[in-house]
């Protein structure tokens, strides 16, 4: 009896912990969820209205009707899977070559990217693409997303090749395989997980980045994350419109994460990177 | 020709990837320790002069600057010790089994994934003195209104709060790795032993998984120390100077100022600073252990 009501009290003090943990994250999205729903009157109230009673796509609309947020998610889109593809290309085959030739001195090079601020590089970058007249074009923004993604997935695919047997790639040689061929034939489908998992954390990441693209990108070429980041100067306080924006353009980086997400965790776990 | 390309197939692998991160990470920071000896300011049609080390003497002379320097270590240090601490909570409630923690441990993954400029704005309506739901709160609870971002004395805890609530995740997903990889012998001893839930994480768990929190440690007080998103987008460092952190200092002279000779100085500065935290960082782990 005595054992029984002590671990009751256990359970009732461990879910009380993660509720506590859990809660201002849960709260924070019912939040932004809320106040994209909510009419300007029920947003602008005191106290605030935290169960609304009528619901409104109004601000959805509104932000359809006032900004250009569909050209914004097609440059998005571009740069985010440019860049990502681009990683993809350079880094899963440097990663194999790291992995089979234990180089990790190179592997702790592209580390420096991971220490490296931003603001470093912009600078630089900034100076040179006007002078190469590459300021402004989308190729300048894929190449500067490339830094978030290509060090991210030779991280991730390092750990997963090490983890493909070297007697698998040996038997094809025997079979009269290339080396490369070893590694397109053998080693990449058994990593395609990795392969799978590394992309989609590059491509989140760098559809959420914000820097790059305020710098180097004018009105026409801005990405997302810029756009709603000037939209809040000219709403200020108009609540709906905004949250219904911010939620818009995170919408996609939550779903494929809420989809994919043991996938997700075992990278990041593995990686220990992001942006 | 086939034989040279087979016997040489890794570092041919490699090349492409290596001269993509010497062009765009290496040659810019090179490129910037030339710029920080120039006078170079944009727009300006005069050559570059050579200034020696003057950009570097401005850097420190400067007030502005001397002001960031304390102010980013505040933050950073509160950026480190929330997720750490919250992060480490996390990953032990998370090591347990119980119903619907794939679940749960994704939407606690969630802040760390969101777009910061979206958790940016939704916080500033959060935390807005008047409206907020935060201030809402707190008179529930019988806490005087707070000014947050608002006031200089408040911003720079108020950006820490943001900053743990994105980043504590990220503590938690690597101790969590930690945690599945523990040996259980340990915790049979302590169970033969009589040892208390409790006396277990504290004696056989967290020293067992302390390296893993000391590397979420290292790489967080690297990303406190860049932060830029979340603090640009609720404030751009104000109020007045308030919550200009080194990195939104720099970026101000270099974007907003133009000011190309002084901010190359300052990226040289911080980066040596980072450089020297990071491998500081990295001995101390080597040498210490959970006693």
């Amino acid at each position: 009896m005595a054992v029984a009501g002590r671990k009751m009290v256990g359970r009732a003090g461990f879910g009380l912990g993660l509720g506590l943990l859990m809660a201002p994250t849960v709260f924070f999205f019912y939040w932004m969820i809320s106040l994209s729903l909510k009419t300007d009157v029920d947003n602008l109230a005191y106290p605030p209205v935290l169960l609304p009673h009528a619901l409104t796509l109004d601000n959805y609309v509104y932000v359809f009707a006032n900004s250009h947020l569909l050209r914004f998610a097609v440059n998005s889109t571009v740069v985010a899977v440019g860049s990502t593809a681009l990683a993809l290309l350079l880094g899963v085959p440097a990663a194999y070559g790291i992995a089979r030739s234990r180089r990790y001195g190179t592997a702790l090079f592209i580390l420096v990217a991971r220490i490296t601020p931003a603001l470093s590089y912009l600078v630089p970058w900034f100076i040179l693409f006007q002078q190469l007249g590459l300021a402004n074009t989308y190729q300048a923004l894929i190449l500067t997303h490339l830094i978030i993604g290509l060090p991210l997935v030779i991280w991730v695919m390092l750990g997963f090749f090490e983890g493909v047997p070297q007697e698998l790639e040996d038997a094809a040689l025997i079979d009269g395989c290339s080396r490369f061929g070893g590694f397109l034939r053998v080693a990449v489908p058994l990593t395609r997980p990795g392969i799978v998992v590394s992309g989609i954390l590059a491509f989140i990441f760098s559809w959420n980045n914000f820097i790059f693209a305020v710098v180097l990108a004018g009105p026409r070429l801005q990405t997302l994350p810029v756009a709603v980041f000037s939209m809040m100067s000219f709403e200020q306080t108009n609540w709906g419109p905004l949250a219904a924006a911010a939620l818009l353009i995170t919408a996609p980086v939550l779903l494929l994460t809420l989809t994919v997400q043991k996938e997700i965790v075992a990278g990041l776990a593995a990686g220990g990177m992001k942006g | 020709m086939v034989l040279w390309l087979e016997r040489h197939t890794f570092t041919l692998m490699i090349v492409p990837a290596a001269v993509t991160v010497l062009a765009i990470i290496v040659f810019p920071l090179i490129y910037t320790l030339w710029m920080a000896v120039q006078e170079y300011s944009m727009g300006a049609n005069a050559a570059p002069r050579f200034l020696g080390l003057d950009n570097y003497v401005e850097a420190f002379r400067n007030q502005r600057f001397r002001e960031t320097i304390p102010r980013t270590f505040y933050f950073t240090l509160l950026g480190v010790v929330g997720p750490a601490v919250l992060g480490t909570a996390a990953a032990l409630a998370f090591a347990r089994q119980f119903p619907g923690r794939g679940l749960l441990r994704t939407i606690f993954s969630l802040p760390m994934m969101a777009t910061p400029v979206s958790i940016a704005l939704i916080w500033q309506m959060m935390f807005h003195p008047q409206l907020g739901v935060l201030n809402y709160f707190l008179s529930v609870i019988g806490i005087s209104p707070q000014l947050w971002v608002y006031s200089p004395q408040s911003v720079i805890a108020t950006l820490a709060i943001v900053e743990t609530w994105q980043w504590t995740p990220f503590v938690m997903l690597i101790v969590l790795g930690g945690l599945a990889a523990l040996p259980s012998e340990p915790y049979e001893a302590a169970l033969i032993d009589g040892a208390s839930r409790l006396q277990t994480i504290r004696y056989v768990t967290i020293p067992l998984v302390w390296p893993y929190i000391m590397t979420a440690v290292i790489l967080r007080a690297i990303d406190a120390l860049k932060s830029f998103d979340i603090i640009y987008v609720m404030t751009q460092g104000g109020p007045g100077t308030a919550s200009e952190t080194m990195n939104i200092f720099l970026y101000l002279q270099a974007f907003a100022f133009y000011n190309i000779g002084l901010s190359s100085a300052v990226v040289v500065i911080f980066f040596v600073l980072l450089l020297i935290m990071s491998v500081g960082l990295l001995v101390t782990r080597q040498k210490t252990s959970w006693q």
